[in-house]
Parts: C-alpha cells; sequence; structure tokens
C-alpha cells in the first residue's frame, strides 16, 4: 500500500521542460516511475524526452490531468512561478502536488495554501523546499535518490533531505514502505502529523522514523499526537543542538528565536511521551534497527 | 533579514504608521547637534537608543534619556562602542522623547502552527511580550489572519478590540494596525513589531520601537539589498556570500564542511558530542556546499573554512546521494590543488567521510590521491570524532 503514492500513481511535473524538470523526470523513470506528462504554457503540444522516454508536454495542468489521468504532480518550477503553479493543480483538485522549488516567499506559500484550504483541501501539498515523496519499488516523485534503498516496512517523516537520503542509506537492508521529506520551511503542507497519521492506518508500515530539526514548535505538537494516536513504534532524530539563537541553519525555517524552536525542547517532548530520540543519525538508525528486529 | 530599529521606522513611516521623531546618529558629536536641532526646535528631551540587532537594549543599559545637547553627547558616549550581546554598537537612534501615557503591544508574524499570519496584540506594551504571555497570558491576544483576505478596518478593529485596548486609543491604534499590515505584505515582512505601541498624553497613538524582519526569499521581487549591513556581517561570512556559500561562523575549532542543511546541522551536533571527550572541542562553523559540490565550490568551501583563525581541523561530511561519492572526492582533490595554485597551503588536516552512490570509488579516488593533510573515516560518528581529537591535538601542540 504505502502511503500518498503507490505504484499506481500517474505523475506529471509542472516545469518538465526546465533542466530540474528534465533531470529529475528522467530519473523518476528510471526508478520505475510512471511519468505520464508535464507542463509548460510555452510548450504545449510539443514532447519531452527523459532519458530515452518520450513525455507529452501540455500547456495546462487541467489539459494534462484530462489526457492522461495523473493524480500527482511534482512541482519544479522556479520560486517566483510557484504559487500560481501550485493554485492552478489545486484548481483541478489534482489529489497531490509535490512541491520541490526551493527559496519560495513564505507569503507565496501562506497565500497557496490558505486557497487549498479555502476549497476544502482537495489537494494534498507535499513541500515546498523539499526532496519529495519515495515508495521504494513502487513510484519516486521529486528528487529523493531511488538507489539508496529498498522497499521495505519502515515509514519515514522528515524536514531536511540529506538526512533523509542518510537514514534510507543506514537502513537499506530493512527497507521502506514510503519516506516523504516535508521541507524545512516555516510554512509547510503536509506535516509531521499528517504522515504519521497515515503511517498509523498503513498496514505495510510498521515502525516510523520522524526527522526534525531546530525552529517552530511541529516536533512538540508531533509528539502530543503520537502520545493521544500511535500505537506504532516511533523514532526520533531532531538536529541542530550546536545552532545559535538568531542565525538561520540553511532552512528558512531552521532558526530558534528566543526560547522556542530548540531542539532540546523537541528532543525532551519526544522523549516524554515514550519516543526514543537517537543522539547521532546512526544511533537512531541503531534503534529503528532494533525494533524493526525485535518483532 | 532584521531590520534595525531606525530602518524599521523609516519603513513604517513610509506606509504612513505614526513614528517617533528622531535621526541617525554615528558619532557622539552628531548625537549633540541632533539634540541641539531638536531642542531649538522646542523638544529638548531625547532618548538616546543604541542601534543593534538584538532585544534586551535597555536592560544593559543601551536606551538612555537626555536632556539637551550635551546630555545627548554625553549619553551618546556611553553607548557608542558598548557591546550588547555580542553586538557592539556602531549608531544610535536620537529620539525625542514621546509623552507617554500608555504603553501597548502590536505585532503581525508567520503563524507556522496554523499555516497562515497571526496579530498579537496586548494592553501590556512596553515589556517583553513573552513575559506578559506568561505572567499575564489574558492579557495577550492572538488573532488569525486569513492570508487571502489580510486585514481590513474590521479585522483591525477587532485585533485592537482583543487586545483590550482602551476607547481613547482605539482609533489610532485600528488606523495603526491596518497601515503596519500593508508593511507586512508589501515589504515580504516574516515580522513587524511595535512594543511599545504609546498613546501619549496628548492623544495620539505612535510607534516608539519597531522591529522587522524581512524575508530573505523574497530578495528577488524586493530592494533588500538597501537594507544591507557589511559592518555587522562576520568578515568570513561575508566573503562565504559573495561565493554564494551558505556559511555561518561559530565559536569552536572544527570546521566543518557538508552537503544538506540538514546533514550539516546534524555534523555540527555529533562533533559537539565528540568533543565532549576532548575537553569540549566544538564546531566552528555552518558550511552547506549543497547538492552538486562541484569542485570549484568545494575549492571555496575549504578555502573560507581554512582562513578562520580558529580552525584546528576540518571535517568534510558528505552523503552522496544525487551527486555521487567519486565526483565528490575529484572534488575535493582538485580544490586542494586549486587552494595549491593560488599559493594557500592546507596547513590543518583534513578528515574526510564519504558514504552513499559510490563510495567505494569515491574512497579510492581519494587514496590514490595521497593527500598528507586528508585522512578518511568510514561513519559520521568516528569521523566527528577524529576531527575533534585532531583538533585538540593541534591546540595543545601535540
Amino acid at each position: 500500500m504505502a502511503i500518498f503514492l503507490t505504484a499506481q500513481s500517474r505523475i506529471i511535473v509542472q516545469g518538465i521542460t526546465g533542466s530540474e524538470g528534465r533531470k529529475h523526470g528522467a530519473r523518476m523513470i528510471a526508478a520505475g516511475t510512471n511519468v505520464v506528462g508535464g507542463t509548460n504554457p510555452r510548450k504545449a503540444g510539443q514532447s519531452v524526452d527523459l532519458g530515452g522516454t518520450s513525455v507529452p508536454v501540455f500547456g495546462t495542468v487541467s489539459e494534462a490531468m484530462d489526457a492522461t489521468g495523473a493524480d500527482v504532480s511534482v512541482v519544479f518550477v522556479p520560486p517566483a512561478g510557484t504559487k500560481d503553479a501550485v493554485i492552478e493543480a489545486v484548481d483541478v483538485k489534482m489529489p497531490l502536488v509535490i512541491v520541490i522549488t526551493e527559496g519560495i516567499p513564505v507569503h507565496d506559500t501562506a497565500t497557496f495554501w490558505a486557497y487549498a484550504s479555502a476549497r476544502g483541501n482537495a489537494t494534498r501539498i507535499v513541500g515546498p523546499n523539499c526532496p519529495g515523496v519515495a515508495s521504494p519499488g513502487k513510484s519516486n516523485a521529486g528528487i529523493i535518490p531511488a538507489d539508496i534503498t529498498t522497499e521495505g516496512r519502515i515509514g519515514l517523516v522528515s524536514k531536511s533531505g540529506t538526512l533523509t537520503y542518510q537514514m534510507m542509506y543506514e537502513l537499506r537492508d530493512i527497507g521502506f514502505s514510503t519516506a516523504v521529506g516535508i521541507g524545512g520551511d516555516p510554512i509547510i503542507g503536509t506535516t509531521h502529523i499528517d504522515c504519521l497519521a497515515a503511517f498509523q492506518g498503513d498496514a505495510e508500515t510498521d515502525a516510523i522514523v520522524m526527522i526534525g530539526e531546530i525552529g517552530g514548535d511541529a516536533e512538540e505538537r508531533a509528539a502530543a499526537y503520537i502520545d493521544a494516536n500511535m500505537t506504532k513504534p516511533v523514532v526520533a532524530y531532531v538536529a541542530g543542538f550546536t545552532a545559535p539563537e538568531g542565525k538561520t541553519m540553511g532552512h528558512a525555517g531552521a532558526i530558534i528565536s528566543g526560547s522556542a524552536g530548540t531542539a532540546q525542547a523537541k528532543k525532551e517532548a519526544l522523549e516524554k511521551v515514550g519516543v526514543k530520540v537517537g543522539r547521532t543519525p546512526s544511533e537512531t538508525a541503531r534503534l529503528v534497527r532494533e525494533i524493526m528486529q525485535s518483532r | 533579514m532584521d531590520l534595525f530599529e531606525h530602518e524599521a521606522k523609516e519603513l513604517f513611516a513610509e506606509y504612513g504608521v505614526p513614528v517617533q521623531a528622531g535621526k541617525v546618529a554615528h558619532t557622539a558629536e552628531e548625537a549633540r547637534a541632533i539634540a541641539a536641532e531638536f531642542a531649538a526646535a522646542g523638544h529638548p528631551l531625547v532618548v538616546v537608543k543604541a542601534q543593534v540587532k538584538t532585544g534586551g537594549r535597555g536592560k544593559a543599559g543601551g536606551v538612555k534619556l537626555a536632556n539637551g545637547a550635551d546630555e545627548a553627547f554625553e549619553k551618546a558616549s556611553q553607548i557608542l562602542g558598548m557591546d550588547i550581546k555580542g553586538h557592539i554598537v556602531h549608531k544610535v537612534l536620537i529620539a525625542q522623547a514621546s509623552d507617554i501615557a500608555q504603553e501597548y503591544y502590536l505585532s503581525y508574524l508567520v503563524d507556522r502552527a496554523g499555516r497562515q499570519f497571526m496579530a498579537i496584540c496586548s494592553v501590556e506594551g512596553g515589556v517583553e511580550i513573552e513575559e506578559v504571555a506568561r505572567t499575564k497570558p489574558e492579557a495577550v491576544a492572538r488573532i488569525g489572519i486569513d492570508p487571502l483576505a489580510g486585514v481590513d478596518r474590521a479585522l483591525a478593529a477587532e485585533i485592537v478590540e482583543a487586545g483590550r485596548l482602551p476607547a481613547e486609543a482605539a482609533t489610532g491604534a485600528v488606523e495603526l494596525a491596518e497601515r503596519l499590515w500593508a508593511v507586512f505584505t508589501d515589504e515580504d515582512a516574516t515580522l513587524v513589531e511595535v512594543n511599545p505601541l504609546v498613546l501619549t498624553t496628548d492623544g495620539e497613538v505612535t510607534a516608539v520601537d519597531g522591529k522587522v524582519t524581512l524575508d530573505d526569499n523574497a530578495a528577488f521581487r524586493q530592494d533588500h539589498e538597501k537594507f544591507a549591513d557589511p559592518q555587522a556581517a562576520d568578515p568570513l561570512e561575508a566573503r562565504a556570500k559573495a561565493k554564494h556559500l551558505n556559511y555561518v561562523k561559530l565559536d569552536g575549532s572544527v570546521g566543518v564542511i557538508g552537503n544538506g542543511a540538514g546533514l550539516v546541522m546534524s555534523t555540527l551536533d555529533v562533533v559537539a558530542y565528540a568533543g565532549e571527550e576532548f575537553g569540549g572541542v566544538r564546531p566552528a562553523n555552518f558550511l552547506d556546499i549543497g547538492g552538486g559540490a562541484s569542485a570549484e565550490v568545494m575549492a571555496n568551501g575549504l578555502d573560507i573554512v581554512l582562513s578562520d583563525p580558529s580552525v584546528r581541523s576540518v571535517l568534510v561530511n558528505v552523503f552522496g546521494g544525487i551527486t555521487s561519492c567519486d565526483e565528490v572526492a575529484n572534488g575535493i582533490v582538485s580544490a586542494i590543488g586549486i587552494l595549491a595554485d593560488r599559493g594557500e597551503e592546507v596547513r590543518h588536516p583534513i578528515v574526510v567521510r564519504l558514504d552513499g552512490n559510490n563510495a567505494a570509488e569515491g574512497r579510492r579516488i581519494l587514496t590514490e590521491a595521497g593527500i598528507g593533510a586528508v585522512e578518511q573515516v568510514g561513519t559520521m560518528d568516528d569521523a566527528a570524532r577524529r576531527a575533534a581529537e585532531l583538533a585538540s591535538l593541534a591546540a595543545t601542540g601535540a
């Protein structure tokens, strides 16, 4: 089953003719993903060669959906155009929109999220500034390297791209049902809690590893959610114990302001509800391994 | 990007938000001249305010009342050059003192949990809002703002009412709140804060202090460059920025280079843990060279990290995801070559950990290159430990 993304997912790429869209579109296809088309209003009717596979280009998301039955869109459109691209997909009720683009102004993200909410959240938005969603062996929508891990029964949700890859690689012998990169921006669509809930309900996921980082209180809220709702084991890792106050650590959302957003507070909140928190990524992987092997 | 108080107020004034009159002085002499000018206009009482991008200026002695030009000179002499939480005061704002009847609080910010915006308003101003929220939570109103609807006159009135501002301040505060919203949206701010928002004895509502944080991601459509503050930036951070490197200077001795913000943040933590064993060795910097990690980017990164005089060892921690490790290894080898060509000798040991795609080939390339300064370690934890150990050995001269 996996969550959000399955072998049946039909994917289009918004911004398929750009360098990132082409490069990662080809990688997705190489990973066995069913990429059925893409959009670029100026290149409608053409096709684009993605590593030997010819993929049709449509002028709008609406046309692409009608012609291909797409149910997932991966957005590679540059920051200045991302808001409109997401709104276009929301307008036609695309079920899942994964926004890879980095560097989107938070006012734009707030706007497209509010727009989707006002239309009843018929569209699930993942990101922005995220590596995407991968269900190994089934489908790969975004930029997560497909060959670093295998299909298995661990679910993963993470704010960070490279830490996601690191974790998938360390546990490649056990394998993953789905990995969701939710992104490190101040406002994101799908949250840790959304993913925890989906993994809890997924028959193919036995345990969840959750990767957080400084900034905001998403991890604290996830801890409360785990306490109230989760029966599957959750292992966590939090990055940024050494980050100083007031300095942004790479991700726009990774900043400690005043007493809020520290890694220590997040770790304590998670441990308080019985979640094991690794001190390093490797220790976290070991904790997950122990749980999976004791099953 | 955080603005200075005087910049925030200049921005407020552009949007018709009433602010206290004031001018910036870089020297005590300038402070005297500005105060003399205000005195001549009938306002001898001024406030001399340190311009630093941190809170708690008042407590640190960075805000002082002065009566007349000579006192302004004296107070400015005391404040200029002061170190407030690591921020050196290079300029002061000479503001006309307001006849304060009451002090309130108003801000707009990003509500991360609600995935929208939020107004915070309180009748209790002039003190830290976190403190008020702790001691008198009922006095702090939080009102969610739909980004599609924004703040119109009616919502501004609702915000002011929820903050329990008294009737005599309401009209002025509502108007100010509406204009402040325009600052927040039109300037792509992630925070605008007025604390205190003051009701003067003659019934005017004015911003007596202002804090603004602008969204760096919006630089492509905003003129944020005019607020650039070269004096405040660490010289190495400024150099890194010029090379488009994501670098933050820290206070330790292990230089850190990695790919991906999360992995680098994590690497800093792992270095600090490992460093506990060696008398508290800590990371010297955050440097994310991103996904590509070409030889040139790696060379620029190594160059910046090695220019930091407190660095004793370097840890390069790369996970090959999209980029494969053989490319990264070639990048490191060429980077050291590029540095040698520039006449910059690599004086400190470089511990390299490569993992992920094509790691074996990457390690082979590094081994065959036979660079004396480079030492390879298999795992992130062990590499961090080794880098911390080498830094501690270098520090003790062993």
